[in-house]
């Protein structure tokens, strides 16, 4: 079921067009993320969503009504800012309280859904502190607190986590999907961080200069990117300049300078001179000694040029028969070594026909 | 000043002399309590000592709902006409305080275009004309007028400091514009209103040039009375003991301020 449907919307400051004609549909109970750089307009469509801002055109229906003439504290959605805008001058149970105070509850209601939220959170201890009194991390849970309490259709979340050190982040982002699915509340979550919103999201929309450039669960994105930027924002990708010579069914044969002819799977919309780039993630490609055999139509030979060594995995700098460079990622399973080649070895470079795929420019 | 006020006033005014000789000391120390039991003897001194709290509470009061709006007026005005707004709450100060007192004179007196519009209004109602000038009145206004701008400028620094992001998380909460000022700024201002508080309380109780020049024969207040008996009686101790009252009412009025102010400082 569609809860909140956003319709060709539109918003200029002045000349400068932050959000671009943009459409999405958030079902309900889902955790949707809208990914992208800083700037791009996902904090603009975030207040617009929440009621802070009036797009110039387009419409934001909740379950089929159209609410932009809705006031903020009218809709029954709530945010988590940033800088989490907890009251200083109120405690925590009063914060976490608040938004049942306005909506006219009694006392004791509210006394007992704070009760139990604090638990939730595990800061039974820490209802009579003050804010300033708490750690990050506890702040933060305080205002997750306090965007669910009152039961909201959905929960929009600018950053949360954004203040957070490398450590609470993580284990915070696990904290996260738990409450949601406990909470059974749709999420609209806006980040710049793509392993959070790969790790967090049922579905992912990525913006960029105001406009949704895709929108697909976190595999898919990752796994399939739609364009060039899609690609290049979501994790890493090698990308080499190719043109297509052959369209088939099944199968793209695209011409690489300096490499030959190369095959991919088909793709949508592609036509022959297409010119684009070959494109393929670095745990993909597969680099054996030079002495091993030779087992596979698409393979090169490449020479080491540098390493990166970060505990877990390995990144090597490989430079193909054409002199351009690509990445190569190995997981470091034997223990003591850091890395399997040297610089200067030279290796056979493979990878599967299916991991590769042509992004058109 | 204390030690003035246990003593007994000379012939020629000023202070009698201290009895130095050895011989007269054992009989007499040269100090008494005299003018504390003249003070609590008679009712008027503590009338006109209740009198002038009523006019410095008064005078609080008015410049905190005057003051309130046009300071959260400024603080949410963009930045750069802040500046020039606060500069014009501060331009009185540029002219001396005792011609601004003397103008409110002209501005109350009886052939005034205000004094004028009053009594013709109330003319029409068939009530007897009033005077403004040298009343509770023209000192009320001339209080306010002068100790506004103490009560302006922390309030305005207090809310100038406010995160406007605690508004709109009050508002994505589903607080209305009344809960919003209620709940947020409201709670967030006292510190301010606390210390515009005590710039305004404090110097209004202890004020005698404005109910001199504006206030009839019966608005005397403390201010009035000290400075009558030092300059004017010459009963420097029984002034002295006015003038140790006034400060402990003083101290004890500060004490209650900032033991109000403490809980909300917590968070400042």
């Amino acid at each position: 079921m569609v809860l909140i449907e956003i319709r060709n919307v539109t918003k200029r400051f002045g000349d400068f067009i932050a959000v671009d004609n943009v459409s999405i549909e958030i079902k309900a109970g889902e955790f949707f993320t809208i990914l992208g750089p800083s700037g791009c307009g996902k904090t603009t469509l975030l207040r617009m969503i929440a009621g802070f801002d009036a797009p110039d055109s387009g419409q934001i229906l909740l379950e089929g009504k159209d609410i932009i003439d809705v006031p903020p504290e009218k809709r029954p959605f709530h945010t988590v800012f940033q800088s989490y805008a907890l009251f200083p001058h109120m405690t925590v149970a009063d914060n976490i309280g608040f938004p049942l105070k306005m909506a006219g509850k009694a006392r004791h209601e509210i006394m007992t859904l704070v009760t139990k939220a604090l638990e939730e959170v595990e800061l039974s201890q820490f209802g009579n502190r003050y804010p300033h009194e708490l750690s990050g991390g506890q702040k933060q849970r305080v205002a997750f607190a306090r965007g669910l309490i009152n039961q909201p259709r959905l929960l929009l979340l600018d950053e949360p986590l954004g203040a957070l050190d490398e450590k609470l982040r993580e284990n915070m982002q696990r904290e996260l999907i738990n409450l949601q699915a406990e909470a059974g509340v749709t999420f609209i979550y806006i980040t710049h961080a793509q392993n959070e919103a790969l790790a967090l999201s049922h579905r992912i929309a990525i913006m960029n200069r105001g406009k949704i450039e895709q929108v697909d669960e976190p595999a898919r994105i990752y796994n399939f990117p739609m364009n060039r930027f899609v690609a290049d924002f979501i994790g890493k990708i090698n990308m080499l300049d190719a043109s297509v010579i052959e369209v088939s069914t099944f199968h793209l044969k695209l011409r690489v300078a300096g490499l030959g002819e190369i095959t991919v799977p088909a793709k949508a919309c592609i036509k022959i001179n297409d010119q684009g780039v070959l494109a393929v993630r670095p745990e993909q490609i597969r680099i054996a000694p030079e002495t091993s055999e030779i087992h596979s139509e698409l393979q090169f030979m490449g020479k080491i040029k540098g390493f990166f060594y970060i505990g877990d995995v390995t990144t090597y700098n490989i430079e193909l028969p054409n002199n351009t460079w690509i990445e190569a990622l190995l997981p470091n399973s034997e223990p003591g070594h850091a890395k399997l080649f040297d610089i200067g070895d030279t290796v056979v470079v493979s990878w599967q026909e299916q991991s590769a795929q042509f992004l058109p420019n | 000043m204390i030690l003035t006020s246990f003593r007994l006033p000379g012939e020629f005014g000023g202070l009698a002399p201290l009895y130095i000789l050895p011989d007269k000391a054992n009989t007499d120390s040269g100090l008494t309590i005299e003018t504390y039991q003249f003070f609590f003897s008679d009712f008027i001194y503590v009338e006109v000592f209740l009198k002038s709290f009523a006019v410095a509470i008064f005078t609080t009061i008015i410049c905190i709902t005057l003051a309130y709006p046009l300071a959260l007026l400024i603080a949410r005005s963009p930045r750069k006409f802040r500046n020039l707004m606060i500069m014009l709450v501060v331009l009185p100060f540029a002219s001396n305080f005792l011609i601004r007192i003397y103008a409110w004179m002209i501005i109350l007196g009886p052939e005034s275009a205000l004094s004028h519009i009053i009594n013709s209004t109330l003319a029409f109602f068939d009530i007897a004309p009033v005077t403004l000038l040298f009343s509770p009145f023209a000192v009320l206004i001339a209080m306010i007028y002068v100790h506004l701008p103490f009560m302006i400028l922390p309030l305005y620094t207090n809310l100038e400091k406010h995160d406007p992001i605690l508004l709109d998380a009050a508002q994505d909460l589903g607080a209305n514009a009344w809960q919003r000022f209620w709940y947020v700024t409201w709670p967030q201002s006292l510190p301010g209103i606390f210390s515009g508080s005590a710039l305004v309380f404090v110097p209004v109780l202890g004020m005698f040039a404005i109910p001199d020049i504006l206030g009839g024969t019966g608005d005397i207040m403390i201010g009035n009375l000290i400075k009558d008996q030092f300059l004017g009686t010459r009963d420097w101790p029984f002034g002295a003991t006015l003038s140790i009252m006034l400060t402990l009412a003083v101290l004890s009025i500060t004490g209650l301020f900032s033991w109000f102010a403490r809980p909300a400082g917590k968070f400042a």
